[in-house]
């Protein structure tokens, strides 16, 4: 089970939190304009890289906050914690990329 | 390939089984093959078998980055069925169920297959409707389940517990008769002897690094053997599905979650069949080593770290409690996680990809076991003739595109 840090309660037991999945994927502004294909990733195509991954999570029984959070998915190590709408630390972010190109 | 009988079996006691030969060669990867399958488990030794059987390719090989069966293959429950609710999949699974009832005979090896029946319990009004539902749809289709009242269960599993006070009490069941179980090991074993004596090369410890392209085809593959050119790619790997499409430079709709399972210790018979409990997330059979063999649901986050949260089997053995109680003393052995590749829709995708000569089959998720001997024959064909099947035509990754899902979620809840 994943000790998490609530940027709000600090770290609790996974149990207390729902995992709200990949972060980061805006829905594009103009729906009408894209093609099947571009919907499609939108809608279902998902990174689940091994490395780092940055997801969403709520703290169901706890705050009632949603956050971010960065973990690399090979050990389950929770590399940082970020709020909603902001941006991946950057180092992790190249990071994630690095591992993504090869 | 020496044939296995009663003949050979009494001849090597009599030399103290020292002198059986190896069930298959380990030659060196060659520089070029017609068709490379990536991944060793039942699924990719499968399509390797039918391959070269049915379709006469033999400038083949299995590349396996580990060893055969050491992924999903042998880490799941084994559960066989084919009750699926809409007509795709029931064509699908039925397809495999109806190979693995001559599968030792085929392949020369006893995989194990037993066809005990797979009971799935209903515990409230909405398991009911849905259930029926289903044994509906099965009929129409010409599959095998029918609906047990809560004292038809336990006369087919005695150690059920009907009690209408437990928590969730037993409203009633579906069972498939022809359902059941096999031995996961030996399906993975059996399909590499035989592929093997058909000339597929099965290369172990050698994994794919990277995947070559000129222009939208396929040309070769980097591994941690050597560069080994191709002209068809099939990639059957499973948990790391995406990772092999992001060296091919596409993206799939899958994400990788660690599934668990666990063994009790072992004791003398006692559970005939196959129980599953969606709405409480237990999965139970007994093995023919005596160890009662218990899955579990997924990890909430996806991960490929093999290993499973504790709350999530505590989940399953409180359900486990609740419904075979005689079973709350026993001691369990052995934990362990495989990593599932789950669609938005809990359904396969097996065909051609946006890379031309490069083929995909994975999607299982929680439940591919139960379709090893299909999932091979049915991607055999699309790779040999460059199309679908019938049967897996409409499991294309196209369909995430056009919307025409299939949708087994909603239906199942959960897929094994
Ligand atoms: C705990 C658990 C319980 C389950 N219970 C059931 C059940 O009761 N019934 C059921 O029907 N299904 C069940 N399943 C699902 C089932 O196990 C899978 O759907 C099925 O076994 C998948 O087979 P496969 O051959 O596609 O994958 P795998 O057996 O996982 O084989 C894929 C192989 O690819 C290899 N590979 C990966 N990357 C590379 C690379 N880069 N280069 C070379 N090789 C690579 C891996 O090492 C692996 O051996 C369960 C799964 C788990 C984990
Ligand atoms: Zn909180």
């Amino acid at each position: 089970m994943l000790r998490i840090p609530c940027p709000f309660c600090g770290p609790r037991a996974e149990i207390e939190f729902r995992c709200g999945g990949e972060a980061h994927i805006r829905r594009p502004a103009d729906p009408d304009a894209l093609s099947d294909a571009e919907w499609a990733d939108y809608l279902f195509m998902r990174g689940n890289p091994k490395g780092v991954h940055f997801e969403r999570w709520f703290h169901a029984h706890g705050c009632q906050r949603w956050f971010n959070l960065a973990r690399d998915t090979v050990g389950d190590r929770i590399l940082a914690v970020y709020a909603m709408g902001a941006e991946p630390p950057a180092g992790l972010r190249r990071e994630a990329e690095v591992r993504g190109d090869d | 390939m020496r044939r296995y009988s009663i003949f050979t079996l009494a001849r090597n006691a009599l030399t103290g089984h020292r002198d059986w030969p190896r069930a298959w060669r380990s030659p060196e990867p060659r520089s070029r093959y017609r068709v490379v399958i990536v991944g060793g488990g039942g699924h990719g030794l499968a399509t390797a078998y039918y391959l070269a059987k049915e379709h006469g390719i033999r400038d083949l090989a299995v590349l396996e980055k580990r060893w055969l069966g050491g992924g999903n293959t042998g880490r799941n429950t084994t559960i066989i069925r084919s009750n699926y609710l809409h007509d795709e999949s029931a064509a699908l699974y039925d397809h495999a169920l109806r190979l693995w009832a001559g599968l030792s005979r085929e392949l020369n090896f006893n995989v194990m297959y037993s066809d005990r029946g797979v009971m799935m319990l209903a515990h409230n009004p909405h398991d009911v409707q849905i259930f029926k539902r289903h044994i509906h749809a099965n009929r129409l289709n010409g599959i095998d389940n029918e609906w047990l009242t809560p004292a038809e269960a336990k006369a087919y599993c005695p150690p059920l517990s009907i009690d209408r006070t437990a928590r969730y009490p037993v409203a009633g069941a579906a069972l498939q008769r022809r359902g059941g179980v096999a031995r996961h090991d030996a399906v993975a074993w059996g399909y590499a002897r035989a592929a093997d004596s058909l000339g597929v090369d099965i290369i172990q410890n050698c994994e794919v690094t990277a995947i070559r392209r000129e222009g939208d085809r396929v040309t070769g593959i980097e591994t941690t053997r050597g560069s080994i050119a191709v002209e068809k790619l099939g990639i059957v790997v499973a948990g790391h599905s995406s990772i092999l499409a992001e060296m091919a430079g596409f993206r799939l709709p899958i994400e990788s979650y660690p599934l668990q399972a666990l063994v009790s210790e072992p004791v003398k018979p006692i559970f005939p069949c196959v129980v599953m409990s969606n709405t409480v997330h237990a999965y139970i059979s007994q093995s023919d080593k005596g160890d009662l063999v218990i899955g579990a649901g997924t990890d909430q986050y996806v991960s490929y770290s093999q290993r499973g949260g504790i709350q999530v089997i505590e989940h399953t053995l409180e359900a486990i409690v609740e419904l075979f109680p005689i079973f709350s003393r026993m001691r369990m052995m052995r934990q362990w996680a495989g990593i599932v590749d789950v669609t938005p829709d809990r359904s396969p995708i097996i065909g051609r990809t946006p890379v031309r000569g490069l083929y995909i089959n994975c999607g299982w998720g929680t439940g591919g076991f139960k379709a090893t001997p299909g999932s091979g024959h049915l991607f055999a064909w699309t790779i040999a003739r460059d199309e679908p099947h019938p049967v897996n035509a409409p499991f294309d990754l196209d369909r995430f595109a056009s919307g025409r899902l299939i949708d087994e979620a909603a239906a199942a809840a959960v897929a094994h």
